[in-house]
């Protein structure tokens, strides 16, 4: 019943509509206003553009200065420090640009509406202006394009030899990080053909490479502050993509070709959560490459450590190895040994796995 | 020589024009499988709205989800069956295939098609002063390729597993991998076969855009005479006729590697458990194939958009376009940079970061003659006599919308600051301004423009008027804030944000642009009872309505196959006489000889008389 009764309130709105729409055409005939060329109307488009173009100002600037700190997130690394002040000087070049052109636009339209019995100005060209609106625009783009490289060639240039090295993987639908290892700093060589969910190895960590003994796989990513760290990002199965809001990293993960990207945390979980007042805030990665069904809520908790912090928890990591002892089986018999030691095995333990 | 062969064709159609009339024309010919290039144009543009409202009412369902996402949606069960999940939400997968089909729908359907489909096939031969298009037939094949590309696009949204849902880039593995998401399967095979479809009908439509503006422009229409509509259309399909082929390719590789085990775009991967056999492609190979059509594309949307408002805002200040030279010269020059920028998409992607930075000089340069697009508009409204028609309100939209959106393109434009926006609402917020919304503006106001010359009526004005500025502030608000939202981290093609607590404070504003997005859309509305209802009760069309120089307002008020029932009109003048000192009227439409315009002609112009009455050899020969 309530739904017969809207589709007759719409159909009824419709009618009124339409029957207002008749008799103002009507009303025009009988005028003869609808054979003008140019009617009441071009006013008030007039005056429309000014009003529409202070109000949309107005809004602009209202919000963006009030909720400044809402839409703007804490940077937390040396080269987000960078590409922040990159992009509000450009915002302050473009933001001059797009004012004034937008206000040019509006004011023209109101202040050259058609009025009787005036003539418009003929004025095809004038090398001299064109000239200028092409070579100042010119300028002003080498300059931040200048700028712009610089910093895309720090932010991507090679990472030191001491960074320290993570290496995260995307998959539908989670984040998994693997470290070197305390005892070698290495990273295992990996085989996707290995990968086996069901026991256990999510990376397809392969244990003939003798540095994989003591590689770990913790459940959220550590970061130290204000030393280099080297990402190693991949996928295995369709295209992710690594990004850390707070630290302006981004970088996708691709199946079959691992990319990387290095940066320098500058502030420590602690240190942000009271720059912000929240006692609950934690960094995090986020997936920004579609990958489906489950792409909004691919997240991974990351933690920035003083470095002391840092080292102690990664002495506390179990080594992947230790932790699915099965492996050691398909390890050669030569290597088992060494991998005991590397991955912190005790004998006993050993026993009873095999 | 050119001249005889102007005259050749002129006979052939001319008697083609009356056969026609001797047997009666049918239903089928006339309607249907017309080779009249007037007709087809209206068929694209009758099928590029249809795409445009469907397109527009996907996106209104996932900004349902976005805007209100504690919202009940069980009432949308009616039409989207199981997609709506037991809870009365929508499901994650149908969210992305909604943004798939909405993203695939509005470029290639309504922006492409819709757009050059109907104005270039339209203006072409009107505005040069042709009978008809090259080859009317292959014109034809274009429209009906498409149409049976849509049929297939269409079709997909109803299947089981649901259409394409991999974004409209549609990057495999993502894509190629049914056990992936769902719409990777039959859904993702038709996308890739209409689409195949769909490049077919471009070159076709293309090979005859080009060859009609090269071949059959009328006495005296130089290149140098040319409205910037034609210069506009005529790029466009330079572009789309080497950039499509390459999208080709990459989507007949895909098909492959889908369906015929090859490994082009696929390498190391694992999933559901298994690990499959296919070494040795890159996912990243498809990427750069894809923005090889992908960012040309942009420019295909948007330069027929630029010559419609360029031939309409001049029109409608009573002034010449300002600097028509440096305009053709930055449609050339963006022409030719569309086709070296591409890599710009694909800044974090893991491509070598040398490229990256060759890849951010050649964009920053795109800038420049966008820079003086916008300047050149603003100089062409300065002193003008401005008559607000609505067709001028939607062209000076677009100005606006392209320097905003153009504006954000720096800033995405430069690798290190995309590092962060990349694949945010910043991305989404510029893109739907620069190239949807201004491109989308281009071609309401084209529609508003040229409607008499279609259907021989006036659509209505007011109704207009309240479209524009309904449209107007509703696109604003929508793609304004969002800005803001890309800038706060938020990524795209996310179906919801719950998840994340350090992104979660934007409910407010998400909910004014949903309900922005629903406003905006009920307001085509408007438009769609304007466009028929005046099709049959609106006022009869004056000759000339807008008083405007092309050669199209000198055919007869509803022109005939043939378009000009007698010759064909001589061209002498440039098409934007317009408020010429001395002239009796404000304007000078382009048929009118300087011989009888001795008070306005300029000293140069006096010289031209004298070629004027002689052999008409002569003056093709002066323009060429």
């Amino acid at each position: 019943m309530f739904e017969v009764i809207i589709v007759i309130g719409v159909l009824l709105l419709l009618f009124i509509l339409y029957t207002l729409f008749r008799i103002g055409s009507l009303v025009n005939v009988v005028k003869g206003t609808d054979k003008k060329v140019v009617s009441m109307s071009n006013r008030v488009n007039g005056a429309l553009m000014m009003i529409v173009m202070i109000a949309g100002l107005g809004f602009m600037f209202w919000y963006s200065w009030v909720y400044f700190d809402k839409y703007t997130l804490p940077v937390a690394s040396i080269h987000g420090e960078l590409t922040d002040k990159l992009f509000w000087v450009t915002t302050a070049i473009t933001g001059v640009v797009f004012v004034i052109t937008n206000i040019l636009l509006f004011w023209f339209g109101y202040k050259y509406q058609h009025k009787e019995g005036h003539r418009a100005t003929f004025y095809p060209d004038n090398v001299k202006l064109e000239l200028m609106w092409t070579i100042v625009p010119s300028i002003v783009l080498v300059v931040l394009g200048y700028y712009g490289l610089q910093a895309w060639h720090d932010i991507t240039g090679k990472a030191s030899d001491d960074a320290e090295v993570i290496e995260v993987m995307g998959y539908q639908f989670a984040w998994a990080v693997r470290y070197p290892g305390i005892k070698d700093n290495q990273l295992g060589d990996y085989n996707y053909k290995l990968i086996d969910d069901k026991n256990g190895n999510l990376f397809g960590i392969d244990v003939t490479d003798e540095n994989s003994y003591d590689d770990f796989t913790p459940l959220e990513m550590h970061l130290p502050v204000n030393k280099e760290v080297l990402l190693i990002i991949r996928a295995r199965d369709v295209l992710h993509s690594v990004f850390m809001p707070h630290q302006r990293v981004k970088m996708d993960a691709v199946p079959g070709m691992p990319t990387h990207f290095k940066f320098t945390a500058t502030k420590t979980t602690q240190e942000l959560r009271d720059e912000i007042g929240n006692p609950d805030f934690d960094y995090f990665i986020t997936c920004a490459e579609i990958c489906g069904r489950a792409h909004f809520s691919m997240k991974l908790k990351v933690v920035v450590d003083t470095q002391e912090d840092y080292d102690k928890w990664k002495s506390e990591q179990q080594p992947w190895l230790k932790l699915n002892p099965d492996y050691l089986k398909d390890i050669p018999a030569e290597k088992r040994e060494l991998a005991k030691i590397k991955a912190g095995i005790e004998d006993t333990e050993l026993d009873a796995s095999l | 020589m050119a001249t005889a062969d102007i005259h050749i064709t002129e006979e052939t159609h001319h008697d083609g024009h009356e056969h026609d009339h001797d047997h009666g024309s049918n239903f089928w010919t006339t309607y249907i499988f017309s080779t009249d290039h007037k007709m087809i144009a209206k068929q694209f543009l009758i099928t590029g709205i249809f795409w445009a409202l469907l397109g527009g009412t996907l996106s209104v369902i996932f900004r349902l989800q976005l805007g209100f996402p504690e919202a009940e949606l069980g009432w949308l069960r009616p039409f989207l069956g199981d997609w709506i999940t037991s809870q009365g939400k929508i499901d994650p997968e149908f969210y992305l295939a909604l943004v798939t089909m909405h993203g695939t729908i509005m470029v290639f359907f309504v922006l492409t098609a819709g757009l050059s489909g109907t104005f270039s096939n339209f203006l072409i031969p009107l505005q040069i002063g042709a009978r008809d298009m090259a080859s009317g037939f292959m014109n034809m094949l274009s429209y009906w390729f498409f149409f049976v590309s849509s049929i297939i696009m269409l079709t997909s949204l109803f299947i089981e597993t649901g259409p394409a849902s991999g974004g409209w880039v549609i990057y495999p593995p993502l894509s190629a991998l049914p056990q992936a998401i769902s719409g990777s399967g039959l859904g993702m095979t038709m996308w890739l076969v209409s689409m195949a479809l769909f490049i077919i009908s471009t070159l076709l439509g293309g090979i005859n855009y080009i060859t009609t503006i090269i071949n059959l422009r009328t006495k005296g229409m130089s290149f140098s005479k040319l409205p910037l509509t034609i210069w506009g259309f005529f790029f466009t399909a330079i572009v789309g006729l080497l950039s499509f082929p390459v999208l080709f390719s990459a989507v007949l590789l895909l098909i492959f590697d889908r369906s015929f085990g090859t490994s082009f775009y696929l390498s190391d991967i694992y999933i559901n458990g298994e690990a499959l056999p296919n070494q040795g492609g890159s996912p990243i190979l498809f990427q750069h194939l894809f923005w090889f059509l992908g960012h040309p594309e942009v420019y295909i949307v948007i330069l027929p958009a630029f010559g419609i408002t360029s031939e309409i805002i001049s029109t409608n200040s009573r002034k010449p376009i300002f600097g028509y030279k440096a305009m053709v010269g930055s449609l050339l020059f963006i022409s030719l940079l569309s086709f070296v920028v591409w890599a710009h998409h694909m800044f974090v992607t893991g491509m070598n970061p040398f490229l990256g930075s060759v890849f951010m000089i050649l964009t920053l340069i795109i800038a420049v003659p966008s820079a003086v697009k916008v300047f050149n508009y603003l100089t062409t409204l300065w002193k003008g006599n401005i008559r607000f028609t609505p067709a001028m309100l939607f062209s000076m939209g677009l100005v606006s919308f392209f320097i905003s959106g153009g504006i954000t393109g720096i800033f995405l434009g430069s690798a290190a600051i995309d590092i962060q926006l990349h694949d945010t609402y910043f991305v989404v917020a510029h893109f739907h301004l620069v190239m949807g919304s201004a491109s989308f503006f281009g071609m309401v106001a084209g529609v508003y423009h040229w409607y008499p010359k279609m259907f021989g009526r006036m659509m209505d004005a007011k109704l207009g008027y309240i479209h524009f500025w309904l449209s107007f502030i509703g696109i604003y608000l929508v793609f304004f804030p969002m800005h803001y939202i890309g800038i706060a981290g938020y990524p795209r093609r996310y179906y919801s944000f719950t998840n994340f607590d350090a992104l979660n404070s934007f409910t407010d504003l998400n909910m004014l642009v949903s309900i922005a997005a629903i406003l905006t859309l009920s307001a085509q509305f408007i438009f769609i009872f304007n466009f028929f209802h005046s099709m049959w009760r609106g006022r009869r069309a004056p000759a000339n309505p807008w008083e405007s120089n092309t050669l199209e307002w000198t055919t007869p008020i509803n022109p005939g196959h043939g378009n000009w029932p007698g010759e064909i009109p001589t061209v002498y003048r440039w098409p934007y006489d317009y408020s010429k000192p001395g002239a009796e009227k404000d304007f000078i439409p382009q048929h009118i000889p300087f011989s009888e315009t001795l008070e306005s002609n300029f000293e140069q112009e006096n010289e031209l008389i004298k070629l004027e009455g002689t052999d008409s050899k002569a003056i093709v020969i002066d323009g060429k």
